[in-house]
């Protein structure tokens, strides 16, 4: 569904990624993981158009997607919920789930997706008036996944959804996540919890240093000696 | 000699004369400066040249009214979308190229532009005093001890009545939602699939739509001239301050302050003090709090 073609890219004159090849199959969960820096964010950034690349091609299905602008990606079903969450803090959690509903392909259906990622997150329906500057980090990642499942991805990519999340919320986002994916929504997920993304995952990549260094199916990578030692603490 | 003096201390009741009169200048204060602080909030962008548009609003009265006998009522409804697309113009040409430069680019371009277009009147329309002078503006309405001009009171109804629909389309419209999220976390808004370049190209030609119409509406009251927009941008930036940059409702807030000060201050020590008053003003805010009168704290970087 996705390919990412010999990708290079840069912020200025630092290298983030270094021919970086891989696919996404259709309705498969895909986890990114390595150190901070290893260009797991900026993989992402380069799917859904805010990083141009400086060599190397992405398709999405049969189309390059090179040239098409990030606003129109969202068009095409490419929606990132970025690091962080990036809500809108000072408008309501009702205001921010609508404005994910901004592509043309997602507006017509706007009031019914809003029911589903309500049911999907009744925390989100309790607090639909309140300011999403004002909520708890969880029900703000909550907020930010609902908001991305308004624009009816085909493609869902997720940047550390977890970060700074009890462990209780963390458990609840990855089974969301899960759930997603059960209903058709391939998802490429950065995470740094490799363990819990491992679990979750079909295959992996693993990102060091801008370069691809492992990629496999996740059950074989959680077994894998090197992986073990670098980022499982065994 | 004062107006109040002229009209004999009998016919006049000074109190309810200065707040009739805060209102209504406040009003206007408000249409020129809501444009300033819409381009503002959403792009952080201080629209330097925002006066010099305000002062082509009063050339396009004053030639509409000279050359075609036109009323500048009349004038408003095709200013408005003519400078709507002098903004959209603008912004094509100019402002694309330096949205996302450092501010100090910014204020240089828009300086530039200000000052590129004042030349340009003086050259076109040469540096004379140009005054409108239509049946309205003769009309005085005496009322409940108090006198004012039919022209400043049809402006001071339309700027409302604009500054009201602007507020209420920012808030209740889904484009009013987009050009507030763009403003908040352009990355983000990109994500949702807005196209933040045309966010802001409405942005600023609302923005110059506003100014343009206050031009218009300003030209019975003021004369035209080349460098006539700076009296009022002074103060505009004073109201965008005051109100909280950015923040709508608070640049009428601040407008009518602005105004109180501006006519109390010129009725007990004369016009020529009117300045120094709202610069003390301006200042004292600026160095209490910098958010702004009615401002949130913080969001000044982030804009509402």
């Amino acid at each position: 569904m996705l390919r990412l073609e010999a990708i290079d890219a840069f912020y200025d004159d630092l290298q983030a990624l270094a021919d970086v090849s891989f696919e996404v199959a259709e309705r498969e969960i895909l986890a990114l993981v390595g150190a901070n820096a290893a260009g797991k964010s900026t993989t992402l950034r380069v799917v859904s158009g805010l990083v141009a690349p400086r060599r190397g091609r992405v398709l999405f299905g049969d189309t390059e997607l090179t040239a098409v602008p990030a606003h129109l990606r969202v068009e095409r079903g490419i929606v990132q919920v970025p690091e962080g969450r990036r809500l809108f803090p000072f408008m309501s959690v009702t205001e921010n789930l609508l404005l994910g509903a901004h592509a043309r392909r997602a507006r017509a259906e706007r009031e019914r997706t809003l029911d589903y990622v309500l049911a999907l997150f009744p925390a989100l329906a309790d607090r639909k008036a309140q300011l999403a500057g004002s909520l708890s980090g969880g029900e703000q990642q909550m907020c930010a996944i609902g908001r991305a499942l308004m624009a009816r991805p085909r493609l869902l990519m997720l940047d550390e959804p977890t970060l700074g999340l009890a462990p209780v919320l963390v458990t609840k986002i990855f089974e969301t996540v899960r759930a997603i994916n059960a209903e058709g929504v391939t998802v490429l997920l950065v995470e740094q919890n490799v363990r819990q993304a491992l679990t979750l995952a079909h295959r992996a990549c693993v990102l060091e240093s801008g370069k691809l260094v492992l990629q496999g199916r996740a059950r074989e990578l959680l077994g894998d000696e090197r992986l073990k030692r670098a980022y499982l603490g065994l | 000699m004062d107006p109040a003096r002229r009209l004999g201390p009998a016919q006049i009741d000074v109190v309810a004369q200065l707040g009739v009169s805060t209102v209504l200048l406040g009003g206007i204060y408000a249409l020129v400066s809501v444009g300033l602080t819409l381009i503002f909030g959403i792009m952080r962008v201080v629209n330097f040249a925002h006066g010099e548009f305000l002062m082509l609003g009063m050339y396009v009265a004053f030639w509409a009214y000279t050359l075609l006998a036109l009323d500048p009522y009349v004038v408003l409804f095709v200013s408005i979308p003519l400078f709507f697309g002098i903004g959209v113009l603008t912004y094509v040409l100019v402002m694309r190229g330096v949205i996302h430069a450092s501010h100090n680019v910014q204020i240089f371009t828009t300086v530039g532009l200000s000052t590129a277009l004042q030349n340009a009147a003086l050259v076109a329309w040469t540096g004379d005093y140009r005054t409108v002078r239509p049946w309205h503006s003769a009309v005085v309405i005496r009322a409940l001890g108090m006198a004012f001009n039919l022209s400043q009171v049809v402006a001071f109804a339309i700027a409302v009545a604009l500054t009201l629909v602007l507020f209420a389309f920012m808030k209740w419209t889904h484009t009013g939602r987009v050009m507030r999220a763009t403003a908040q976390d352009h990355d983000a808004a990109t994500l949702m699939g807005i196209d933040t370049d045309k966010v802001y190209r409405l942005t600023f030609a609302i923005g110059i739509a506003c100014v343009g119409a206050a031009g218009v509406l300003v030209s019975p009251l003021y004369a035209a001239y080349p460098t006539a927009g700076l009296q009022f941008v002074l103060l505009a930036y004073v109201v965008v301050v005051l109100g909280g940059l950015g923040d709508m409702l608070g640049a009428m807030l601040g407008s009518l302050i602005v105004a109180a000060v501006e006519v109390v201050g010129s009725y007990f020590f004369g016009v020529a003090w009117k300045e120094v008053f709202y610069f003390v003003l301006f200042i004292a805010v600026l160095v209490l709090r910098p958010a702004g009168l009615f401002g949130q704290r913080g969001a000044e970087t982030l804009g509402v």
